[in-house]
């Protein structure tokens, strides 16, 4: 951190109104959809989940682009060089077989949306249709249709891990308890549904596409390389972005047809995806079996697990991340918090004719830590110890930490958080009222969840994944101007997460001036340093850590031009307050003043080079932040539904740079963790049919279903993260399903259910409600 | 395609004439007819309420009218809220309590809120958090929408602007 | 999203009305009155209708009023209009907690009581109303006026009797008796949601019994009805919990239930057990 006198207040750790805000509540954001265009595109799309393409009939007059008019347009091959991956390809538009209801097989072209819509009524497809495989465990049985010809058992990545010591250890264990765990389909349904505007440039012939993303650069590497066209010829912007939780973090195929399609037509082509088409084919996530066993000695200390996991990743691997990632993520952190030595892992992914998935925020972590958690409350149950204490014996608490799949867990506060939740849940004093309400025939539960958030990793993380593509660094460009104003060009593209606020805080600390002459650039590919974009909770820390650096190199030749203005030593000078002060003086200068010098009498410092612009990268390894959830909870046992009644996160994600804001991330990551407990369910019917096309199928949750959440916060401080800021934004999606699984568990336990499937609809837990009554009837 | 029809939308007190075809939404309308583009469309099918605008003052879902039915209509969007340069209290509390994160739900809100506000300006507070479960937000988990609204109500009612929180 | 081209007409009486309907109805015209039910199925193309003849101009199709016993609901009323009592006594009260329960605020302002009758939704709180209290439909064409009741009204999922020409101008509902009591529950998955079931009764305590029960459950089976079953399970006995637990399960055993991604027959018709005790306990409390 910056040396500041101890009196002066820093920017950092102030909950300071977000400059993003101003436009954004007077309707004034720019969003995709707000461009106008000379052509509007719509999608033509496949009914059916698996069929060969026998023809496609447009009305007359009628634009109609199929695959075979798309000229020169590669198939998009996302590439994993490990785990066996099978590289899967996927056409622009579909190219003679169709693999998934929504798939886009052809783009109509017309003046107004309405007359797009008009035209993809009457264009007829005919389609053969071939026996579709819908769910993941269908897919690998045996003699299951092969949705691509390259990969006949359909696993398209498999990943194998067992540690040294695993089989003795799990053969003289005392107990060993297994959970398994189904999480169904979710979409990260962000309020803006995707949407892209390619304009053309006639004089320069380039192509300027606008687009809802969360990753602008790579989106122009691989929209570029698509479409054969030099990378330098095509701008990207993301401007406003109305949420994206992962969803667009991935290449839409669309956008790939709107740019050819612009400079096919040089003029602007658009596309507002429409909610129907957001929930029937835009990429879906979490779709997983997981079976979870542990081996614990007699003191309830966990010494082995062994898992198997089993993702449904759809008809198409997503790119850059490569549909992989939800397996061998599971694989990877399936340990979770907890001193595990010893682990045995096989996790797959599993093509079906289905939309393809992406991740969404936690991606594969909302589900590891439901089936650990699950596990840690089942075994707790089984061999008489408290759920609470069961973890106490086996959270990771000495720093830093290898895991038994190699993750160096830095400092954190595992244990710390969990104390903390459990103090003020006052456990005694609901067990008491939770009995005398089971008296009064009412159901309440209690439910936590312990997890640690892997954040802010940079590429020597990614690259141990063996995608093709090996993200990880930031840059950020950081100048000054004659008046003393900054401008920092950032990568990292947000999209609701304030970080040109955020950031302004970090860079005016080290400059010592008011955040409010700190500009944050980004989103456009035009004006910004490469980068990677906004995704896996990396923003603050790393586009943090970048601007840290480069504010740094320029606060130095500040100090040294004021250190010479002020005939001082450059030790001797301080910037703080607007001003270059000498320490202990009142000597000193307006910052203006010093830039001003450093443009314009420049001469007098020949050795330092003219000007105040500096760059800076920041690569970290990654840091680790944590939090605890807890739960209290009712069932209503006669209609299944369920009320929370009081939800508590008691979170560590180091030095918060503006507090606020990170609360915020908890509340929203929270309310999607709750939404994938309780509500969102993506659901196809045997034939591949979606089920879920609107959103009184597919259920987001309103804030009458949202509770008030209480927030604790630690903070632990590690040199991983330079900043001290480690990152948050998936926490709360994380924490949330496990908490409330483990609440419901609780309240049902009179009845001897066990619930491991999200999500906990009214019906599923009537359902177990009656096997379990059933069950006994049987028993008696 | 059918025959378009002229009308007049009167959109925070300014006359827009149109020509459009009666299957025009008035969201639609709004946002690349006059150029309005505050309002934004999240679902078209009247649930997520991102679109809602006051209609004659009282809250609509602006997908599920056409804009032919407004003809003549006095319509307010979230780019009338302010006014002379000062922030409507509900803009301000907004801002204030970290009520918007990525803005996409933001205008809807302001709309709905202002427009119960202005109607039931004694709305208990268990019937204003109620009539908030009306629209969708991903981003905030509603907490601290329902603390902006409440805050810009109690101004609103008294004229007097609440406690700013410490920074 | 955007809906199939049609023609617009905004008559302005209900005779201009009724002429218009009379022309269009062959050739799939329908009629928009608050739009928050039919928009949404033409934005998704379900519906294509030709023309749409909107009666929200019509004069005096949003009278409220009160006379022979009658509570009388123009057919441009909005669901608003009874979030206060509209008329004093049990009923007033009755539709002013039910009107709650369906949607949100904003639709509210827009949709209208009859059209959600017209709509047929078998979980319309409206359509509940309207078969446990014995409502009585009026529909006008050219070819006359005509008076349908409840049950001849009614015919199943999204479908009544109306003929394609004739347009519901008024519904009736007869006001009830001062101390007659009233309890409604609906379970539904969030705030706002079509009812999953739910369940309206009211009855009235005659020496201390239950006399003239109308125990009527919706959401549940394709159309909402009343439960003869359940209301034989009450009459003449004392309220009492086992009272309602008897017409509760007559109630679940009496009904078809529907299926869909919400609820399997199973669960509904225990839901509907459950939703039927309940709303008489509100109605006892």
């Amino acid at each position: 951190m910056s040396a500041h006198s101890h009196d002066i207040k820093t920017w950092v750790g102030r909950s300071i109104r977000r400059v993003e805000d101003p436009a954004l509540v007077a309707g004034l954001g720019r969003f995709t959809g707000d461009l106008p265009a000379k052509r509007w595109v719509r999608f033509v799309r496949s009914p059916v989940a698996s069929g060969r393409i026998k023809s496609i009939k447009a009305p007359p007059g009628a634009m109609v682009i199929a695959m075979p008019e798309l000229a020169g347009v590669k198939r998009l091959r996302p590439m994993l060089h490990k785990f066996n991956y099978v590289p899967i390809e996927q056409p622009i538009l579909a190219d003679g077989v169709v693999r998934f209801v929504g798939e886009p097989v052809a783009a109509v072209v017309a003046s107004s949306e309405e007359e797009a819509e008009d035209i993809v009524d009457l264009v007829e497809v005919e389609i053969e249709e071939i026996a579709p495989v819908v769910d993941a465990k269908a897919a690998i049985a045996q003699g299951a249709q092969a949705v691509h010809g390259m990969a006949p058992t359909n696993v398209i990545v498999e990943g194998k891990v067992k540690t040294g010591g695993f089989d003795a250890t799990w053969a003289a264990a005392a107990h060993i308890v297994g959970v398994e765990v189904r999480s169904r389909r979710q979409n990260a349904l962000p309020l803006e549904p995707r949407g892209g505007h390619a304009s053309y440039d006639l004089a320069t012939g380039r192509v300027t596409l606008t687009c809802s993303t969360q990753m602008p650069h790579l989106m122009r590497t691989v929209i570029a390389d698509l479409a054969n066209m030099p990378e330098a010829d095509l701008r990207v912007i993301a401007p406003d972005v109305g949420g994206g939780f992962g969803q667009k973090m991935s290449l839409p195929t669309e956008y790939v047809t709107l740019v050819w399609l612009a400079r096919k037509l040089r003029t602007s082509v658009a596309w507002t995806e429409d909610r129907r088409e957001n929930l029937i084919a835009c990429f879906h996530s979490r779709d997983q079996y997981v079976t979870l066993q542990g081996a614990f000695d007699r003191d309830g200390k966990l010494l082995a697990l062994s898992a198997d996991v089993l993702a449904n990743i759809g008809a198409y691997s997503c790119f850059p991340t490569t549909c992989a990632v939800e397996p061998l993520m599971a694989m990877a952190e399936m340990p979770g918090p907890y001193t595990v030595r010893e682990y045995s892992c096989h996790a797959r992914g599993v093509v079906t004719n289905t939309c393809p998935m992406a991740p969404y925020r936690g991606v594969s972590r909302p589900v590891i830590t439901l089936a650990l958690e699950r596990l840690m409350d089942r075994s707790a149950a089984t061999m008489g110890i408290d759920p609470v204490d069961l973890r106490r014996r086996n959270l990771v608490t000495n720093f830093p930490y290898t895991s038994a799949m190699g993750l160096v867990f830095d400092d954190a506060s595992y244990l710390e958080t969990m104390e903390l939740a459990v103090e003020a849940l006052d456990i005694p004093a609901f067990r008491k009222r939770q009995g005398e309400a089971r008296a009064q025939g009412r159901y309440l539960g209690l439910g936590i969840s312990t997890f640690s958030e892997r954040t802010g990793y940079g590429t020597p993380a990614f690259a141990a994944r063996g995608m093709e593509i090996t993200p990880g660094w930031e840059i950020v460009e950081l100048g000054m101007d004659p008046s003393g104003r900054v401008e920092a060009r950032i990568g990292a593209s947000p999209h609701g997460q304030g970080l040109r606020t955020s950031l302004a805080q970090i860079i005016a600390d080290e400059l010592g001036i008011e955040p409010g002459k700190v500009s944050i650039i980004h989103g456009d590919t035009d004006r910004t340093p490469y980068g990677f974009g906004t995704f896996a909770s990396r923003s603050a820390v790393i586009s943090g850590g970048a601007s840290l650096l480069a504010a740094r190199k320029v606060r130095s030749k500040l100090v040294s031009i004021a250190a010479h203005l002020l005939e001082a030593s450059a030790d001797d000078v301080e910037l703080v307050e607007g001003v270059a002060r000498v320490k202990g003086t009142d000597r000193a200068i307006p910052i203006e003043q010093v830039a001003r010098a450093a443009y314009h009498r420049a001469h007098l410092f020949p050795d330092l080079g003219p000007g105040l612009s500096e760059s800076a990268s920041y690569d970290p390894s990654g840091t680790f932040s944590n939090a605890c959830h807890a739960v209290i909870l009712e069932v209503d046992i006669g209609t299944g539904g369920v009320k929370i009644e009081r939800y508590i996160v008691a979170e560590d994600a180091g030095r918060l740079i503006n507090p606020i804001i990170a609360e915020g991330q908890i509340h929203g990551g929270v309310a999607q963790g709750i939404a994938n407990a309780l509500y969102e369910e993506i659901i196809y019917d045997e034939t591949g049919n979606i089920l879920t096309t609107t959103l009184a199928d597919y259920l987001p949750p309103t804030s009458h279903e949202i509770p008030r959440i209480e927030i604790f916060h630690l903070k632990t401080l590690t040199g991983d993260t330079i900043t001290q800021a480690k990152g948050l934004g998936e926490g709360g999606a994380i924490g949330a399903p496990a908490a409330i699984v483990n609440a419901i568990n609780d309240a049902l336990s009179p009845f001897g259910v066990s619930l491991d499937e999200i999500p906990v609809t009214p019906q599923r837990i009537h359902a177990a409600l009656e096997t379990a009554k059933e069950t006994t009837k049987r028993q008696s | 395609m059918t025959k378009k029809a002229n009308i007049t939308l009167v959109i925070n007190g300014e006359k827009h004439s149109l020509e459009v075809e009666p299957r025009r939404t008035l969201a639609d309308a709004i946002r690349e007819d006059c150029g309005q583009t505050g309002t934004h469309i999240g679902c078209e099918h009247g649930v997520c309420g991102a679109c809602t605008v006051l209609v004659d003052d009282v809250p609509a879902r602006s997908c599920l009218m056409f804009a032919i039915q407004a003809n003549g209509k006095r319509i307010r969007t979230v780019e009338g809220l302010a006014e002379n340069g000062q922030m409507h209290p509900l803009q301000e509390a907004f801002m204030e309590h970290h009520g918007l994160q990525c803005g996409f739900c933001t205008p809807g809100f302001l709309m709905l809120a202002t427009g119960v506000l202005e109607r039931e300006p004694d709305i208990s507070d268990e019937d204003l958090v109620d009539v908030l479960s009306s629209n969708l937000c991903r981003c905030t988990g509603y907490q601290n929408i329902i603390k902006a609204v409440r805050a810009a109500a109690q101004e609103m009612r008294t004229g007097m602007r609440s406690v700013t929180r410490t920074r | 999203m955007k809906p199939a081209a049609f023609q617009y007409h905004a008559p302005k009486t209900i005779d201009e009305a009724v002429t218009l309907i009379g022309q269009v109805a062959p050739e799939d015209g329908r009629v928009l009155a608050g739009g928050q039910s039919l928009v949404p199925t033409m934005a998704f193309r379900m519906a294509r209708p030709a023309h749409l003849v909107d009666i929200n101009g019509v004069a005096g199709l949003d009278r409220i009023g009160v006379a022979n016993g009658k509570l009388s609901i123009g057919a441009c009323v909005r669901h608003a209009a009874f979030h206060r009592p509209v008329v004093e006594g049990p009923l007033g009260n009755l539709l002013s907690f039910v009107v709650r329960h369906i949607a949100h605020y904003p639709i509210r302002t827009r949709g209208t009581f009859c059209g959600s009758l017209a709509h047929a939704d078998p979980s319309s709180e409206w359509c509940l109303v309207a078969a446990t209290l014995g409502a009585k439909m009026t529909a006008r064409s050219t070819r006359g006026t005509r008076e349908l009741a409840a049950d001849d009204f009614f015919d199943w999922a999204m479908t009544t009797n109306l003929a394609e020409d004739e347009l519901l101008v008024e519904a009736h509902l007869p006001l009830l008796a001062p101390e007659t009591r009233f309890g409604f529950y609906e379970f539904s998955r969030r705030a706002g949601d079509y009812a999953i079931a739910m369940s309206l009764v009211t009855y009235r305590l005659h020496n201390g019994v239950i006399a003239a029960a109308h125990v009527g459950v919706g959401g549940a089976e394709g159309r909402a009805r009343r439960i003869a079953e359940a209301e034989a399970a009450l009459n003449g006995k004392i309220p009492s919990a086992e009272a309602f637990a008897a017409a509760a399960e007559a109630a679940a055993a009496a009904v078809d239930p529907m299926e869909d991604l919400q609820a399997n027959a199973k669960y509904r018709r225990d839901l509907v057990r459950t939703v039927t005790r309940r709303a008489l306990e509100r109605a006892a409390a």
